[in-house]
């Protein structure tokens, strides 16, 4: 919570300076030449994060295209229903734009053997890819790479630590 | 300077830093429920114009021999006499002090360098002459030779060989994300010597002996995806053998050291291949949706099990190496994974456990009975000791890694200790002459 209202804070202090910045300076000449702006930016600048296809939604923290990963439940690889509008839009995404490529690293908890942990990790990503290329996403934008256990982003032995760590997460190699 | 003195000396350096930087494994006996035979190991005279180390021959030889659980070495400050020659002995003595065997013997200087030692074993009870042997030490190998030294006594009071004098292979992992650290480490049986065999920023894991101990197949991830090394302990050269789409992973090498057993997913689903060192052909030997993985051979090459979760959770399966249909092994348990066999392939320990308990289970091949051998929530990786004795595996204790030996009896359990990281993935190296 507290990052978005920091984040709130500084962009008025911004608009607060720029609002000064102009009051101080009232007397700028404006170039009488006729400037175009072009309507293309007018329009990209608003953002719609449910638009895919736009490559700032990657990083807009309003869009699904920011989220890249997956979980999954305990020794199950099925894409739980709550990931499934995260998956499309990345599919979406992929279809868009020819040229994007994704690794979708597999993860799984400490628990079991760390090679059958490995082959887990894969059966994961194998279901995120086979839900991306069944929203449009090419066989070549994507690879699968396991890593099993040996990846935890949390280390300790919890169900909370465990449920982090069952992933799969997106990674854009080329946008 | 050529490439390979550059490399060597490299090496050197960090193997020096590594050997500094961190303290020498800890072993702690855990729990003996078991009488074990009192003995006396007299301090070895020493012979030699050098100074004697500060841990002596009959230290180590002591220390290895109470490691074991089957021993009761007799403290050095309670030997009211130190004879260094049969002639000197007075078995009166040692009855007295209650042990059953004692041992004595001399270092001397070996006209070739390096060191003679001339060493005996006598049944206190009896008097009879149970050892009396000569040894060349090589320069610089007092250790192992202590090790070699433990290896006959244990013979010769036990009546099965001893395996202190081998190694031991494992990875520490240090740091979490981009800070993380991994090391294959190979050290003596009790721990000393460790020497970072590879250090790198990427995961490692499944290190496997190669039967004459000269070599370490693992896996790594230092190209992206995982792969499957060879790499010779001794000079540190090595060779990427699977480098696929997919998993590269679980490597195990036939008893003969010809073939390596691995699993490989480049045909969609993890399966277990045979990689024929000398033609360098993979031969696919099972063909299946599931998880196949985890392959070790038995003993004389005619059998390999894997875990495989083709009935829906992972459990142990044999298959012929010349292929044919998979036949299920284990039947106890919600979980059997990471199989491993004991030298005369009686014995099965598993990864064994269901969906939050995991711990390692001794399976009779003969009768199927089971046995769990260790009590902890998150024990993996069983490694059986060259001579049987012992299964090395890894737990989890206050959110680190840490090894444990275990008796096959599960009465003697003990805990190795690092300073730091988290230590896994044991592997305990076959006898090597």
């Amino acid at each position: 919570m507290k990052f978005p209202v920091r984040l709130l804070l500084a962009a008025s202090l911004i608009l607060l300076l720029a609002a000064c910045k102009k009051d101080t300076k009232p007397d700028v000449v404006e170039p009488p030449v006729e400037r175009q702006p072009p309507p293309a930016q007018v329009e990209s600048n608003a953002l719609d994060p449910r638009d895919f296809t736009d490559p700032r939604n990657l990083d807009n923290p309003d869009s699904l295209l920011s989220k890249r990963v997956i979980y999954f439940e305990f020794d199950r690889s099925v894409i739980l229903p709550e990931f499934r509008d995260t998956i499309a839009a990345h599919s979406a995404y992929a279809r868009a734009n020819s040229t994007a490529r994704m690794v979708l690293e597999g993860h799984a908890d400490e628990r079991g053997s760390r090679e059958y942990n490995l082959g887990l990790g894969e059966r994961r990503g194998n279901s995120v890819e086979s839900a991306m290329q069944a929203g449009g996403a090419g066989r070549n934008q994507l690879e699968v790479i396991s890593y099993g256990e040996e990846r935890p982003v949390c280390t300790q032995s919890t169900e909370g630590c465990w449920q982090r760590n069952r992933r799969v997460e997106i990674v854009y190699t080329a946008r | 300077m050529n490439k390979y003195l550059a490399c060597l000396l490299a090496a050197c350096v960090t193997l020096t830093i590594h050997t500094s930087a961190r303290a020498e494994l800890v072993i702690d006996i855990v729990k003996t429920g078991v009488d074990s035979l009192p003995v006396a190991i007299v301090p070895f005279s020493w012979n030699v114009d050098d100074p004697e180390p500060i841990t002596g021959i009959s230290d180590v030889i002591s220390a290895d021999l109470y490691r074991s659980g089957l021993f009761e070495p007799l403290d050095k400050k309670d030997m009211i006499e130190r004879p260094a020659d049969p002639a000197d002995i007075r078995f009166g003595t040692w009855r007295l002090l209650k042990v059953d065997a004692v041992a004595m013997g001399q270092i001397s200087a070996a006209p070739g360098g390096g060191y003679m030692a001339r060493y005996w074993l006598f049944d206190v009870n009896t008097g009879a002459q149970l050892l009396g042997q000569e040894l060349l030490i090589g320069a610089g190998e007092l250790r192992l030779g202590a090790h070699r030294i433990a290896d006959q006594i244990y013979a010769a009071l036990i009546g099965t060989p001893g395996a202190f004098a081998t190694r031991i292979a494992f990875v520490v992992s240090t740091g979490v994300g981009q800070d993380s650290r991994y090391e294959l480490v190979v050290a003596d049986s009790d721990g000393f010597g460790q020497q970072s065999i590879v250090t790198d920023g990427q995961p490692l894991l499944s290190p496997a002996w190669s039967p004459d101990g000269s070599e370490l197949a693992f896996v790594s991830f230092a190209r992206g995806n995982s792969t499957v090394i060879i790499q010779n302990v001794f000079t540190g050269a090595n060779r990427v053998v699977a480098e696929f789409k997919g998993i590269n992973g679980a490597p195990s090498f036939s008893p003969d050291g010809s073939r390596l057993a691995l699993t490989l997913s480049r045909s969609g689903s993890p399966e277990i291949n045979i990689l024929d060192l000398q033609t360098n052909r993979f031969t696919a030997l099972t063909q299946h949706w599931a998880i196949d993985t985890e392959a070790v051979w038995n003993q004389d090459g005619s059998e390999i099990l894997f875990t495989s979760d083709r009935g829906g959770k992972p459990q142990v399966y044999s298959i012929s190496p010349r292929g044919g249909e998979p036949r299920r092994v284990t039947w106890e348990g919600d979980y059997n994974a990471r199989p491993t066999l004991s030298p005369d392939g009686k014995l099965l320990a598993t990864t064994h456990g269901n969906e939050n308990i995991y711990r390692i289970a001794v399976f009779d091949r003969e009768n199927q009975r089971l046995r769990v051998l260790s009590d902890g929530r998150l024990d993996e990786s069983p490694s059986f000791a060259p001579n049987g004795s012992m299964v090395l595996y890894a737990s989890k204790e206050n959110g680190k890694g840490v090894l444990y030996a275990v008796s096959v009896d599960g009465k003697v359990r003990q805990r190795l200790v690092t300073s730091e990281g988290d230590v896994r993935e044991p592997a305990w190296s076959p006898l090597v002459q």
